[in-house]
Formats: C-alpha cells, structure tokens, sequence
C-alpha cells in the first residue's frame, strides 16, 4: 500500500466513487437474479408483486418450483454426472501429466508442453465441431466396415464428456504440477533408501503431498463442467445438461423458475470457488 | 541436451540398469495418457475439420477436393461483414475492459491491504464462478422492456413509456465487458502486486507528474499482464456465443451464431468447419501478434493462468 503519495482529496473520492460504481455493476446482475426468484408473478420482472417461496417448492401450476420441475431435476442430475467423469478424468490425467512434467526430461518436451496449453486458447465452440465432425467421421467409417452402431461417437453424453475433458485437463494439470514442483525429492530419495519401491515411495509420499492440490483441480473441474456452454451446446444429444436446458427455457420466455436455479447455482458455485480456494491456501 | 537434465532427471538416467528399464516403463506409462488425450481430442479433430472445410459437395456422398468454402465465406458480404464485426466488437470489447479494469486493479493492488485486499478481490471472482448463463440472465432482466431499468426510468419520470435496452450493440458490450472482466483484472493485480511501491514513492519525490509515472513505470511494469488479460479477453469475446444471442437477438451478427447456424440449422458442416477454421485462425493470429509485440512466451503467459 502507497502511503507517502500526496493526492488532493478530490481525486480520492472521485476514485472511491469509482470503485463503489466497479462493484455495483458487478453485483447487480445477481442480485437481480436472486430477487427476482421471490417475487409472486410469472414473469420475473416489475412489479413487485410480494414475497413468495412458490418458484422453489410449488407443485401447482403455474407455480411449479424448481423442486417439482422435472426436466430441470433430470438436467441437474445429468450435469452432475457429467461433472463426475470430466473431473475424475481430468486429474487422473492430470496427474500423470504433472509427474511427466515435473520429473521428465525429453526431447519434445517444450512443443508437447505448448500442445498441452492450446485448449486455453481454442475457442470452446470450436472444440466442439471439430470433435463433433472427427467423431461422426469415425463413427460413419466403422459404421460402414461393421455394420454395427457406434452411438457413443454420436452427439450425447460421452461426448459432452470428452468435449469438456479435453479442456479442462489442461487447468487440472497446471493446478497439480504447481504443487509437484514445490516438492522436496530428497523425502522420496529417503523413503528408497529405507527400501520402499519406487511406486510404494510415490503412494506413501508424493501422492498424499499432492492431495490438496488434486482435490483444488477436481472442485475447479466441477465447478468448469457445470457451467460449460459453449462446448457442450455443439455436442449435446436428447440429455440435456443443466446450462443447455437453461438456455433453451430462456429462449421461449423465462418464468421465476430460471431465478430460482440461477440463484441455487450462484450459491452452490461460489461455495465450491471458496472451497477450491482454500484447498489451494492449504497447500502453502 | 545432458546440460539440461535435472538433478531427477539424472538419477533417474543413471541409477543402473534395472532402475533404467524400469523408469523407461514409468516414463511411456506417463505418456500414454498425455498422447492418447492430445492426439484423439486436440490433433486429430482439428486435422479432421480442416480436411472437411476443404471438401466439396458434388453429389450424394461424393466429394472433391476444393476452396468452394472459403471461397463462398470471401463472395457472400454478410459472412465476411460479419466476420469483421465480430473481430472489431471483440476488439473494442477488450479495450473497453482494459479501460474499465485497470484502475481497479490498481486500486486493489496498491491501494488497499490486509482483509480489505482478500475482501475486494473475492468480490471480483465470485461473480466469475457463477455459470455466464446466469450473468446474462441477469443483464436481461435488467435491460428489456419490461425490466428493472425501464421501470426506474418511468418511475422517476426521465421517459414516459417502456424502453427496449436489450437487443443492441450497446447491450452485448456491456454483457462481453462484464463477461470477460475478471480474466483482466487477476493478471493485472498480480503483476502490479509485484511492482515495489518505492519504485512510485521515488518517482514522485524525484519530482514526476502522476501521468508521468503511469507511463514511465506503472504501465511498463504491468505489460505482461496487460497482454496476457487482452489475449484472454478477445479470445473469450470472439468465441462467445451465449452473451451476443440473449442480449443482441436473432440480427446480432456474430460469426460463432453462423458456425452453430451452418453445423445444427442447416447441417453444413463443410462450410461450418470452414467458419470454424476461420475464427480459429484470427484468435491464433492475434495471440500470436499479441505475443510477439510484448515479446512474452505462450507459455509463460498461460501458463501461468
């Protein structure tokens, strides 16, 4: 903090009243958002027609809650399966790629390690069609040299699955190999020498170090899953995650339901950002 | 190259034989899974979708090869015009986010300490963690015509009916600025974390305007995370899809709205994946003019992220 500056007490006001406007603008979408999931009307606009809790436990139309709303249960059920596989697999892979890494010499390195960045800057809906326009191009060639049905390489959930896997590696690996770098090897070395195996000495010692740091790319990988659009939007089939379901409510005309929603995910996703946050503060 | 072995790399190389064969296993047991993932989801589709783009309809289920789609994106205006508007709304985007993020940043880098740091700085990430959906709902119920906007407007009496603020350049300005803030402001924090203050506290005692010292040495110091939050920010821009649909409608002229249009609408996918290769080429040209300019390294710049 700069303290010795002489500034005239104007230009500090005119500053602050800037930073408080920043801070407003930030918020207001989602305090409007979550305001609105109360309000007592079918649409989620002005007038306030008073307070009610009808858009998360109604059962009677038009007030069908969010708790009572099929399609949006089915759709957070699938988004959560979804988020599942892509954060197991993206620190499994994640931290194999870590330990490569960090503790690998080879010739390549420095071009595989830029192959391994370029998903950050791929644009998600590109991704998407070229996954989608590989996996269709596999599936019609097997399709005709079999005759059997390849459904998995058809829009649907493997495929959204791996659409947001093969990005979301890319953060779990930089997440984990931050970690395995500040690793003393020396503690692995002494373990070889009290005669443990190489693996025995990795699952004894490094792995459990590097615990907190799996845990902080898992929670960040849920976290990027369940809010994936653009990826998802090019590979999904007839089960819709959660985001898609959303979406396509919100183009015929929304309802308080989608604030109802909204206002669950703004609370479940904030607590699961703090959370990975203080994963991450553990580990210094 | 023995120059460059780590001290592991070393032991792992000249531990003897067994050890060797061993760490040999380890090693490809390693690579698998980096291989099977870049090579199947990364390498391959894109090699794919290229050779598709290139791929001309002649008959059913026959194709040659040919530019016929690239040519068709240069000969029809609306594909090119909205290609160019994409690329300059993006840039403006970014801009914009510059402009409005900047003193922030330096406002909670420099000015602030303590829990007031911790505090404000997770005030610019929660809203980050909420799905873009849910943002964009947000702006929506504020802009319409029928939304909280409009009614303060009328309420106060500065306009006598409804006001449609949705649906307009200026509205999928404000949701890509909002969108993409925070991917400028946590760069920039942290790079200008790093600037010492006495640095500034000199340049002032040695008699330097503030301008002066934002130009000598705020500025300069903050470059890499100016560039990385800029390459960041256009990138999401420019690959957005959700924020021009709901807030600029069906006319808003976004060239990943043509991508989706060519691949699900009309099931062109020869000419979509020569969209696709086309945006993919304009975002990897600018990262790497963006690069290059600032003489950063990809890796260091993403790497980082």
């Amino acid at each position: 903090m700069i303290t010795g500056i002489p500034q005239s007490g104007a230009f500090k006001w005119t500053y602050r009243a800037y930073v408080t406007l920043f801070f407003i603008y930030l918020a207001l979408p989602l305090t409007t958002v979550c305001v609105f999931a109360f309000n007592d009307s079918v649409f989620p606009s002005l007038p306030w027609e008073g307070f009610t809790w009808a858009w998360f436990f109604g059962d009677n139309a038009p007030y069908i809650g969010v708790f009572h709303e099929r399609a949006i249960l089915r759709s957070i059920v699938t988004s959560g399966v979804v988020a599942f596989w892509v954060s197991l697999l993206a620190v499994a892979v994640g931290t194999t790629n870590a330990f490569l890494f960090v503790r690998h010499d080879f010739r390549g390195k420095g071009v595989l390690y830029i192959l391994m960045l370029l998903p950050l800057i791929i644009p998600g809906i590109i991704l998407g069609i070229s996954i989608l326009v590989f996996t269709s191009s596999v599936a019609n060639y097997l399709e005709d040299a079999t005759g059997m049905w390849f459904d998995g390489l058809r829009p649907g959930l493997v495929l959204v699955i791996l659409g947001q896997f093969s990005f979301i590696t890319t953060f779990a690996t930089l997440v984990i190999s931050a970690r395995l770098q500040k690793f003393d090897p020396s503690l692995e070395e002494a373990a070889l020498n009290l005669g443990a195996t190489r693996w025995g000495a990795v699952r004894a010692i490094t792995l459990p170090f590097l615990y907190p740091a799996m845990g902080a790319a898992a929670v960040v990988s849920v976290l990027m899953s369940f809010e994936n659009f653009n990826t998802t939007l090019m590979l999904v089939g007839s089960d819709a995650p959660l985001t898609i379901t959303m979406f396509d409510r919100l183009k015929l005309g929304s309802t308080p339901v989608l604030n109802a929603v909204s206002l669950l995910l703004i609370v479940v996703s904030a607590a699961l950002g703090l959370a990975s946050l203080l994963l991450q503060k553990r580990q210094d | 190259m023995v120059g460059n072995l780590s001290k592991r790399g070393y032991i792992a190389a000249h531990g003897g034989g067994m050890v060797s064969d061993k760490s040999k296993l380890t090693f490809w047991l390693l690579m698998a899974p980096l291989l099977i993932w870049l090579v199947t989801l990364i390498v391959l589709p894109h090699v794919g979708m290229f050779l598709v783009s290139m791929r001309e309809k002649i008959g059913v289920r026959e194709y040659q090869t040919s530019f016929a789609n690239y040519e068709v994106f240069f000969n029809e205006p609306l594909y090119w015009n909205t290609f160019a508007r994409t690329a300059y709304m993006s840039i403006t985007a970014t801009a914009l986010t510059l402009g409005i993020g900047f003193p922030i940043a330096y406002y909670i880098a420099k000015l602030t300490r303590g829990r007031t740091k911790t505090t404000l700085f997770l005030m610019c990430l929660i809203p980050f963690w909420v799905s873009e959906l849910v943002r964009t709902f947000g702006w929506m119920i504020l802009l319409r015509e029928t939304g909280v906007f409009s009614n303060v407007l009328q309420y106060l009496g500065l306009v006598s009916g409804p006001v449609e603020m949705l649906y307009n350049d200026a509205a999928i300005m404000t949701g890509l600025v909002y969108t993409s803030m925070l991917f400028m402001v946590v760069p920039l924090v942290t790079t200008l974390d790093s600037l010492d203050d006495s640095l500034i506290e000199a340049g002032y005692d040695l008699g330097a305007s503030s301008f002066a010292i934002l130009r000598e040495i705020i500025i300069p110091h903050a470059m890499p995370g100016i560039v990385s939050g800029c390459i960041v920010v256009f990138m999401l821009s420019l690959g957005n899809y959700l924020t021009p649909i709901l807030l600029g409608g069906k006319d808003s002229l976004w060239f990943t709205g043509l991508i989706y249009s060519q691949f699900i609408t009309r099931f062109n996918w020869e000419l979509g994946s020569a969209f696709g290769f086309l945006l993919l080429g304009l975002s990897s040209l600018i990262v790497f003019v963006g690069l290059k300019l600032s003489r950063q390294s990809l890796t260091k710049t993403m790497g980082q992220a």
